[in-house]
């Protein structure tokens, strides 16, 4: 061993504890690297110790060599625990310095929403489509022979009148603004073959003003069957099951005479449900009956092979005694505070 | 139609207390709806009294007012407040004398208005209770004066209940009469009908009347002009009633009666034809036989004829109107109203009566011409029994004898038309087919014949004639529904048929539903507007330059200024957005979806098919060449903030991005990619209007609107508006999208600015580019458009950032330079762009 060597336990103790307290001082990542530098980098004491190794007796190398190694192995091992600490701190630091009031958190987008008429009409829509029926649809401006002649309202009879009907200018050119969304039936059954079932939801006119509970523009869907052996029964059924779906279980539907020109025989159509807006009681809802003879005669259908049932309700007042929309202005004036208190869903 | 319950009971058994709401649920049964009730608001102590005694007290306000002693109940009695049998009143009126029997409403009565009595003190009396006249007991407009009840022909014991005595305890219930159903606008069908739904006797009104016509006043019934094939005159009766004393009061019993109808009291022998027509159904006209002349007839006007009606109006006849005419010329508009010339008035004392019977065809026809609805008209209408006009002429008859002191003469007509109900097959089976109940067919024969028809039967059936008032029982179906209606529709049982396997909703229906999703999700708000707008909007926003697009008018539009139905769905969405703004809703976006109305070809039809059989194909076709194009719209407005600013964020203010943002998440999400056009629309900023192209097509436009109209209509100056033809647009998409191969390349990303001139759009610049570099290239997006230092005056320098990437291997840095300055090639010679370094 050469009395010269300054690689003694001591001088290596001496660089180690220098080492660790500088490291275990240390407080951030950028101190870090300078610790690093001084005490591991090739101008540390540990490094020039272990550069003298090159000097050191070939007999005293294993010796003091391995002294040196443990030496800087428990310094590196110090200084990467410590980094871990350090930088587990700091983005522990960082995320509480980027915690912000979520309460005040802003949006950066509006809310859209659909209309719900238009929604209530999907709904519907679903009901049928789900039962295997199909959804036509026809132009609002319409011709006379559609809305009226085909649907068996003979010329100059009061059943025309009670229409309230919208009529197109020049009158004697027989265009009117659709009054019902019947005449899609017609042309449903002019453009299909029996057997069909068949919604038309749309858009219909009626020279009514617009107040609490009229508007002269506003919606129905009227449905079509035509099979062999449909009868008021079938109807029943179809109007039980579709209000159940649409209202709940314990709605439940009750037919009343009534008069259509295009059905015979026809039925007023009442509907009962414990949660109506205004209390659990019947509502009158629509109209219902056996497609008339003529009608189907129209539609080249023939009355001895088959029969059809139609029915036709309005989508406003289910709007009103199912969601509580109490005013049927608030339907038409587009007011964005109606159609946002649905938001998509009816 | 309104029914007095008492002069219902008289043809069917009501059982005692039976209220309007029990008679409403019996007749809703058999199709009879409900309406309303009428009852006479009067309730408490109101009694028969005598005017003892009076004195007249002149007052300072100039009124004279009379301090009467009143016996109110029979001597030595109590009255029916409590009080003593004679009370002191005070009294304005001046038009009764001592001993006149009056009603008085005691202190706890209540008149109509609400109005309570009680005992008050006024003009230095106590007044305890009130003497009442006709209007204040709701009885009529009378207002002269307290009522005398001997001017009502009464003499009743002091005491009396006047509230049973004037008929007012009575009510009535309101029916809504469908038009089928002519019949029901009498009392003798509802009682009928009643009789029906809760099977008891009915006692026909018809049947108690003489049928025996009066002779030898003769009447020229010219049936030679039809309409549609059917002859004006049914039945026409007539009679003569001699000596009548016109100003005798009509007794209360007939005037409550009337009242509870809905029909005003004019004088008895008016009020007696309106009796007699609510009873029966047959309306009746009375002409004072005095003013008519020989040649007593009805027939069809003549070109240039006129008549001066009962409302004082001289009216033009049309040739198809129907008159009622002596040799003078018209002196009634049969079956509508009466003329001024032959009115019956106080000083009548003979009386021709007429009931007759007309097509509903030609009446229809005439009111609507005339603009002349009665009460008379809506029951010829729905059509009236001719067999009753006998005996209808005979009931006035009567009447007139029994209240008005004439006499019957014999003279009188009868005519009826060869017109009688056909008689109809019904198929056993169809009951059943139709309804799903089994109906034995001894129940179908009875109901049947309940209703009135004659029954018989024939192989496979029944032959059944409808009763004469039955005018709508022509079918086998119209059968069917008499016999399901008697014998009550809660019969029928619930069946759930089963569809043929459906398609589910077309294409067109199901991108239209999305597309109203997309918007909604994309901030949006769904608003419905009316489609009725003013020649001026459609002439803004329906066309694109200052020639108004065809459109079409609506004659008996509800707001004249607003006639056309719309060729754009800005202006109701405009209307929407002011309204919106009009309630504080400063930041907006707004979609409508709906049809637009836009003439091809001249509007409808001169002719239209016959009905009951199905037209030819040329027939429909002409029906749909007359159809206007309706194709569907979807416009949005987009005004004042897409952001409100916030904390952490400033506040963004909404423009044309935002209509192409809408336009481009639409399109997107329907599978297509729009291209904007610089273009040109005189409702939008001139700088400002882009049009909307899907492969190519044309759909439809987006901008800013003009400042102008955004003024005009008091809204922000930028608005960002949006329209499209949403039909066309779902043309322009793929039916079946179809996937490329997604390539797991790296992308290479390169910068490119080119320097144009700054009238060169930037998207045909990008197209440019798009076209140059080929199908390595993924995307490409504008980044900058600078103008300035380093850019000549008239130049901009446009850097779009380029993504690339090659299906099939990673792209060399050089391969996507030499894609990128393919692309600036192309728009140096379609442009003569410039590469900036």
């Amino acid at each position: 061993m050469s009395e010269s060597s300054p690689i003694t336990p001591e001088n290596v103790g001496s660089a180690v504890d220098a080492a660790l307290a500088a490291i275990a001082a240390c407080t951030d990542s950028d101190g870090l690297k300078t610790v690093r530098a001084e005490h591991t980098g090739e101008h540390s004491p540990l490094a020039r110790l272990n550069a003298e190794l090159r000097s050191v007796a070939p007999e005293h190398r294993a010796t003091l060599g391995k002294l040196v190694g443990q030496a800087r192995g428990r310094v590196a091992q110090a200084f990467q625990a410590r980094q871990e600490e350090i930088v587990s701190a700091e983005a522990a630091a960082q995320l509480e310095a980027e915690r912000i009031d979520v309460t005040a958190v802003p949006s950066t987008g509006a809310s859209g929403a659909r209309h719900p008429l238009t929604l209530l009409q999907d709904r519907v829509t679903d009901v049928f489509v789900g039962m295997g029926w199909e959804i036509a649809e026809g132009p609002e401006v319409e011709s006379s022979w559609f809305n009226f002649d085909a649907l068996n309202f003979p010329p100059d009879h009061p059943a025309r009148a009670m229409q309230d009907t919208f009529f197109v200018d020049p009158v004697d050119r027989e265009l009117v603004l659709r009054t019902h969304t019947s005449p899609v039936q017609i042309r449903a059954m002019l453009e299909r073959t029996a057997p069909l079932y068949v919604l038309a939801p749309g858009r219909v006119y009626r020279t009514d003003e617009l107040d609490a509970t009229h508007t002269p523009v506003f919606h129905q869907f009227e449905g079509i069957a035509v099979d062999r052996g449909l009868t008021m029964a079938d109807l029943r059924g179809t109007l039980e099951h579709f209000a159940r779906t649409l209202f709940g279980d314990e709605a439940t539907i009750r037919l009343r005479p009534n008069y259509f020109p295009f059905t015979e025989p026809s039925a007023e159509l009442d509907l009962w449900h414990p949660t109506f807006v205004g209390g659990a009681r019947w509502i009158e809802w629509g109209g219902c009956g056996m497609v008339h003879p003529n009608v189907l005669r129209s539609a080249g259908i023939d009355p001895e092979e088959y029969s059809g049932f139609a029915f036709g309700m309005g989508i406003e007042r289910a709007l009103m005694f199912r969601n509580g929309v109490e005013d049927m202005r608030e339907m038409v004036e587009g007011d964005v505070r109606f159609s946002q208190e649905f938001g998509m869903v009816v | 139609m309104r029914v007095p319950l008492s002069w219902l009971g008289e043809f069917v058994e009501l059982a005692p207390g039976t209220t309007p709401e029990d008679v409403h649920a019996v007749l809703v049964r058999v199709g009879l709806e409900e309406e309303a009730i009428h009852r006479a608001e009067l309730s408490g102590p109101i009694v028969v009294g005598q005017v003892l005694d009076f004195v007249e007290e002149p007052q300072k306000n100039g009124k004279t007012i009379r301090w009467c002693q009143v016996l109110v109940a029979p001597e030595g009695e109590r009255a029916a407040d409590g009080g003593d049998a004679v009370h002191g009143i005070v009294c304005g009126a001046g038009n009764f004398h001592v001993g006149d029997k009056v009603v008085v409403t005691l202190p706890g009565a209540t008149l109509p208005g609400p109005f309570p009595i009680a005992a008050r003190k006024t003009y230095g009396h106590v007044s305890e209770g009130m003497i009442a006249s006709s209007r204040e007991l709701g009885l009529g407009d009378e207002h002269d004066g307290i009522l005398r009840l001997v001017e009502l022909g009464l003499d009743p014991e002091v005491g009396a209940d006047a509230v049973a005595l004037l008929g007012l305890d009575d009510s009535a219930v309101e029916i809504n009469v469908t038009p089928d159903r002519g019949y029901a606008l009498s009392i003798r069908g509802v009682a009928r009908e009643y009789a029906h739904s809760v099977a008891v006797p009915f006692d026909d009104p018809a049947e108690r009347i003489d049928a025996t016509p009066g002779e030898g006043f003769d009447v020229e019934v010219d049936n030679s002009v039809p309409l549609r094939g059917r002859e004006p005159v049914h039945s026409f009766a007539t009679r003569v009633v001699t000596g009548i004393d016109a100003t005798r009061p009509t007794p209360r019993w007939m005037g409550s009666r009337l009242a509870l109808a809905g029909i005003r009291s004019v004088s008895l022998p008016v009020d007696i034809t309106n009796y007699v027509m609510v009873e029966l159904g047959q309306p009746i006209h009375g002409y004072d036989l005095a003013t008519v002349g020989a040649g007593f007839g009805v027939r069809r006007a003549a070109e240039g004829e006129t008549l001066v009606t009962l409302d004082g109006v001289e009216r033009e006849l049309d040739g198809e109107d129907l008159v009622i005419v002596d040799a003078s010329g018209p002196i009634g508009l049969a079956g509508v109203m009466g003329g001024a010339r032959t009115e019956m008035t106080d000083a009548t004392t003979d009386v021709l009566i007429e009931a007759a019977g007309f097509d509903p065809v030609s009446i229809a026809r005439t009111v609507r011409r005339h603009k002349l609805p009665s009460e008379a008209s809506r029951r010829f209408e729905r059509g009236v029994d001719p067999e009753v006009a006998v005996r209808a002429a005979n009931r006035v008859g009567e009447l007139l004898v029994e209240l008005a002191g004439g006499t019957l003469s014999g003279r009188g007509s009868s005519f009826r038309n060869g017109a009688s109900p056909v008689s109809v097959h019904l198929p056993s089976e169809l009951p059943s087919r139709l309804v799903g109940v089994d109906y034995a067919p001894e129940r179908s024969e009875q109901i049947l014949t309940e209703i009135g028809a004659t029954v018989e039967r024939v192989p496979g059936g029944w032959d059944v004639t409808p009763p004469s008032w039955r005018p709508d029982l022509i079918g086998a179906a119209e059968l069917v529904e008499e016999i399901v209606r008697i014998d009550g529709y809660e019969k029928i049982p619930f069946r759930l048929p089963v569809a043929p396997p459906g398609r589910g909703l077309t294409r067109s229906q199901r991108l239209r539903r999305l597309s109203a999703d997309v918007l909604a999700a994309a901030g949006s708000v769904e608003v419905l507007a009316y489609p009725f707008v003013s020649p001026a909007d459609n002439a803004l926003f329906g066309s694109a330059d200052d020639v108004a697009p065809a459109a079409v008018t609506v004659v008996n539009a509800l707001d004249q200024s607003a006639a056309q139905l719309r060729t754009s769905v800005l202006p109701g969405l405009v209307e929407v957005a002011a309204r919106n703004l009009s309630r504080g809703a400063t930041d907006q976006s707004i979609f409508e979806i709906g049809a637009v109305f836009l003439p091809s070809a001249e509007l409808g039809t001169a002719a239209l098919p016959a009905a009951a059989r199905r037209p030819s194909d040329a027939e429909l076709d002409a029906l749909s060449a007359g159809i206007p194009d309706q194709p569907r719209h979807l416009g949005a407005l987009v005004l004042g903030q897409r952001r409100p600013s916030q904390f952490g964020l400033d506040a963004e203010r909404a423009g044309i991005a935002d209509a192409w943002t809408l336009v481009d998440r639409l399109v997107s999400a329907l599978g297509g990619r729009a291209e904007l056009v610089q273009g040109a629309h005189h409702a939008f900023h001139p700088g400002r209007t882009a049009e909307v192209f899907v492969g190519g097509r044309r759909i439809g436009v987006l901008g800013e609107l003009h400042p102008e109209v955004t003024a005009a209509h008091h809204l922000p100056r930028v608005v960002a508006a949006v329209e499209i033809d949403l039909d066309a647009l779902i043309d322009a998409v793929p039916v079946v999208p179809q996937a490329d191969r997604l390539s797991t390349f790296p992308v290479a990303t390169q910068d490119l600015s080119l320097v144009v001139s700054v009238d060169v759009a930037a998207g045909d610049v990008r197209r440019s580019i798009v076209a140059g570099a080929g199908e390595l290239l993924e995307s490409v997006r504008l980044v900058d458009d600078y103008r300035g230092d380093g850019v000549d005056e008239g130049l901009t320098s446009l850097t779009f950032a380029l993504r690339f990437r090659a299906p099939d291997r990673t792209l060399t840095a050089a391969e996507a330079s030499e894609a990128k300055l393919a692309g600036a090639r192309r728009a140096a010679s379609d442009w003569n762009a410039v590469v900036r370094d």
